[in-house]
């Protein structure tokens, strides 16, 4: 009897927590399928459509594209067994071919295409740099001009004539 | 009139050679002094007027075709190809460069018309100008040989005639259509004449920098057609491929990008060149490349060697570009070699915070951004070239790499003018720099009080970056309008506006210059908003409501349509904001009954903060109800808005400054008279230098 008064008097606790784990669960469901989604259209944006329309997975709008749907339903269907992104490209990649990866993966000569811009810009960079240092100390070393004041005055003109004219 | 246009690109072909050989040789004799039973001046004279005339045979061809289309003479094979009967007058004018033929004829009659323009207007430097004539000849004959054999645009059908065409391409059945491809080409084309100028003042070793001067105009004509081509074609992809986007790196979209990259950085670093006589072997090169990067351009259209959407273009005559192109690079190259002492810099940089380092880096930078898509572009092949396999360089590279290299671009947009030229002191690039600083604090406090996380995402951290950026360079311009106008102030007198609008008469190029820096960077707010862009698809059915951002769009009816052209499909939808509706919507899909080809219709309600563009998807087929895709895109509208800005600056550094206006034409003085006739100033003629 006294055990029936407890179990009573819990009884509010006991539903509170049962529908607590089944709140968060659904949270976690809801919030589950909201991450889904994201990386579905982040994926999606990640890979070609294989129909050669030269359109992204996720904005492929034609009608009746016979590859879109499927590779859709497919990319879903990796995002919900739970795969890895690298898992699902190489397994895109191995059924549509290597066009099918919007972007080139860092792989053996692939790497280049990721590198070599940057490595031009920093390369530039650094040779303006040598550039103006090499120039510097020309520039400093030539004569002193004269010092008649009339050519002075008239270099002065010209000078704040170039400053004010910039573009 | 397939015979009168056939004959007309014949015509124009003899004359453009006579043009070429007479000037070649006519340059010769009067380079070399030799003599012969003609004096050059007199066969110099027969080779511009042999210019002049092929313009009038080329625009002779291009109306035959034109005429052709408007008639519906379905014996060419062209027309057939590309138009219809019931197409409409505007698409059938525009099918004139639908296709491959017309396009490259319609290249040819700009170049005509340029090369006519100049003609006519040779007396601003004889020599110079029969050099450029010459040159622009030699380009001439290429594409006339192209028309007159590989790529005939009055070919006739074999055998019995068809009663109606085969339709034009739906994707080209837009409005801009009938515009973009023009404004693209003139850009395309213009850049002949810079190029012309520039080899021809190397090969008669110029003295000085006039040949920029007499360019600098032709220049920015050309680059403002270029930015315009590009951004209707932007615009046209936007509103017509249906997919929420503007730009999707596409290898023609770069195609027409990268000689715009090069002469922007042209534009700038001539004014090295003008003011400082520096960079000289630099500009050759830059005017050089734009011009082959605008036959690349063509040739990647053409040639079928990227994978595009402008697949509609495709030929085999790629290889007579390819070698066009080498002759061009060969000529470039050796009369470089030959002339190179001729271009020996005035001065050298003497600082690093000087405007001429600041511009030396925005050329890197430019290079750069141009190197990014030109090895995007070509990566496909140099893979299957090299790995035996292709793969896609699309936009999620590009995202990677070319926009930070963007965003760098705006950052030194707003430093450059805020640097003298020679060299900066400390002080004063502390005075500049102070208000654009804050500025640029400000924005990134408020981004991140109202709840942006740039660290979070990729795309949201070039946003946050360009709205910073962006708020630092409107600050730097507007502070030297204003710091320029107080000064105008005080010694006129003139209230603040009108102190202003003087300032920027007195000196067009430089504020026309800051307006174009505005127009860009509102074009980078409105590209930094795509990293906000939403999107969601649903069935509707009749009175089925569907909710996006602050919008609630209401089916109000689905059904179809049809006409001689096409059938559609369309859905009526109200918007609410707010529960008030704004605007009604009709996104649509065409089925072209003569291609037998599908196209979207957007329907787009556009503001300031953002666009909703809303797509016709197609319907279900179990329950027949539309589903209709809908796209929150902010700031979109701010990227045409940029463009338009361009526009006005670009026209406000045209015009001449009030000194100059107000000075009579008579009286003006002229900038170089000893060369203004071939025949009366023989010493002109003998010497370059």
């Amino acid at each position: 009897m006294r055990l029936a008064l407890r179990v009573r008097s819990l009884l509010p606790l006991i539903l509170a927590a049962v529908f607590a784990v089944m709140g968060a669960q659904a949270a976690d469901t809801a919030s589950d399928a909201a991450a889904n989604n994201a990386r579905f259209d982040k994926l999606g944006h990640h890979m070609m459509c294989a129909c050669g329309c030269n359109q992204l997975l996720g904005e492929c709008n034609h009608m009746g594209c016979p590859d879109s749907p499927g590779m859709r339903t497919k990319l879903a269907a990796a995002i919900t067994r739970g795969d890895d992104d690298n898992t699902i490209f190489h397994a895109f990649q191995d059924e549509y071919g290597a066009t099918v990866l919007a972007a080139p993966m860092f792989t053996g000569l692939n790497r280049f295409s990721w590198f070599l811009p940057p490595l031009v810009l920093l390369i530039g960079i650094a040779g303006v740099f040598l550039l103006v240092r090499r120039w510097r100390p020309q520039v400093a070393a030539m004569p002193a001009r004269s010092a008649d004041p009339r050519t002075r005055a008239l270099v002065q003109r010209v000078r704040r004539e170039i400053e004010g004219d910039t573009l | 009139m397939p015979v009168f246009g056939s004959f007309s690109l014949l015509l124009a072909l003899a004359l453009s050679a006579y043009t070429l050989l007479a000037g070649g040789l006519a340059l010769r004799q009067l380079a070399t002094n030799a003599r012969s039973r003609m004096a050059p001046e007199r066969l110099a004279e027969t080779a511009r007027r042999s210019g002049i005339a092929s313009f009038f045979a080329i625009t002779g061809a291009a109306f035959a075709l034109v005429y052709a289309a408007f008639t519906n003479d379905f014996s060419v094979s062209y027309i057939l190809h590309h138009s219809n009967r019931a197409l409409p007058g505007a698409y059938k004018f525009a099918a004139l460069w639908s296709g491959q033929e017309g396009s490259l004829l319609l290249w040819a009659w700009l170049l005509a018309t340029y090369g006519f323009v100049l003609r006519l207007r040779h007396k601003v430097d004889v020599r110079l100008v029969a050099y450029a004539s010459t040159i622009l000849a030699g380009i001439q004959v290429f594409f006339l040989i192209l028309l007159n054999f590989a790529a005939p645009p009055f070919a006739l059908v074999e055998g019995a005639v068809p009663q109606d065409g085969f339709g034009l391409n739906p994707l080209l059945q837009y409005p801009e259509m009938v515009i973009h491809p023009p404004m693209l080409y003139l850009g395309y084309v213009g850049f002949s004449v810079p190029f012309a100028f520039a080899l021809g003042a190397l090969m008669m070793r110029y003295p000085g920098e006039k040949w920029i001067h007499i360019t600098r105009r032709w220049t920015m004509v050309t680059w403002l057609f270029l930015t315009c081509g590009i951004f209707l074609g932007a615009h046209w992809a936007y509103s017509v491929l249906g997919w929420g986007g503007y730009w999707g790196w596409d290898p023609v979209e770069n195609a027409s990008l990268m000689p715009w990259l090069t002469g922007t950085a042209f534009l700038h670093s001539v004014m090295m060149q003008e003011k400082r006589g520096m960079m000289k072997n630099w500009n050759v090169w830059l005017i050089f490349s734009t011009f082959l990067l605008t036959l690349l351009g063509t040739d990647l259209t053409r040639s079928g060697l990227v994978q595009s959407v402008h697949a509609f273009a495709q030929s085999p005559i790629g290889a007579w570009f390819h070698g066009f192109m080498f002759f061009v690079l060969a000529v470039c190259l050796f009369t470089f070699i030959l002339q190179r002492d001729h271009l020996k810099s005035d001065h050298k940089i003497e600082s690093l915070t000087s405007r001429e380092s600041s511009f030396l880096f925005n050329n890197l930078v430019f290079l750069t951004a141009c190197f990014t898509v030109l090895w995007g572009t070509l990566f496909p092949i140099i893979s299957e070239y090299v790995q035996g396999n292709r793969v896609t360089v699309g936009a999620p590279w590009y995202n990677r790499i070319a926009v930070p290299i963007g965003l760098f671009l705006l950052l030194l947009m707003g430093l450059g003018p805020l640097l003298a030229w020679r060299s900066s002191s400390l002080r004063s690039i502390r005075r500049n720099f102070v208000l654009p600083s804050i500025a640029i604090a400000s924005t990134a406090i408020v981004l991140l009080a109202i709840g942006q996380r740039p660290w979070r995402e990729e795309g949201v951290m070039y946003a946050f970056v360009a709205f910073c950026g962006a708020a630092g360079v409107i600050t730097a311009i507007g502070s030297e309008f204003l710091r320029g106008a107080n000064v105008m102030r005080t010694q006129t007198g003139k209230n603040l506006a009108a102190s202003l609008l003087l300032l920027v008469r007195k000196n067009t190029r430089r504020y026309g210059g800051y307006i174009i820096h505005f127009g860009v960077v509102i074009i980078f707010i409105g590209l930094a908003g795509s990293a906000f862009n939403r999107s969601t698809e649903q069935e509707m059915d009749f009175r089925q409501s569907m909710k996006v951002g602050p919008y609630t769009l209401v089916c109000q009816d689905y059904t179809q349509d049809s006409n001689p052209n096409y059938d559609s499909e369309y859905a009526l939808l109200d918007v609410y904001r707010g529960g008030k509706k704004i605007t009604q919507l009709a996104p649509e899909k065409r089925f072209y009954t003569a291609s037998q080809q599908v196209s979207t219709m957007v329907a787009n309600h556009s503001t300031l903060a953002w666009d909703l563009y809303v797509i016709y998807a197609g319907q279900n087929p179990d329950t027949n109800r539309p589903v209709i895709k809908v796209f929150l895109n902010p700031l979109v509208a701010w990227i045409w808005i940029g463009v338009i800005v361009i526009v006005a600056g670009t026209g406000v550094a045209l015009a001449p400054n009030l000194a100059t206006a107000l000075v009579p034409a008579s009286q003006r003085k002229p900038a170089r008279p000893a060369s203004s006739s071939l025949v009366n100033q023989p010493a002109t003629l003998q010497g370059g230098d």
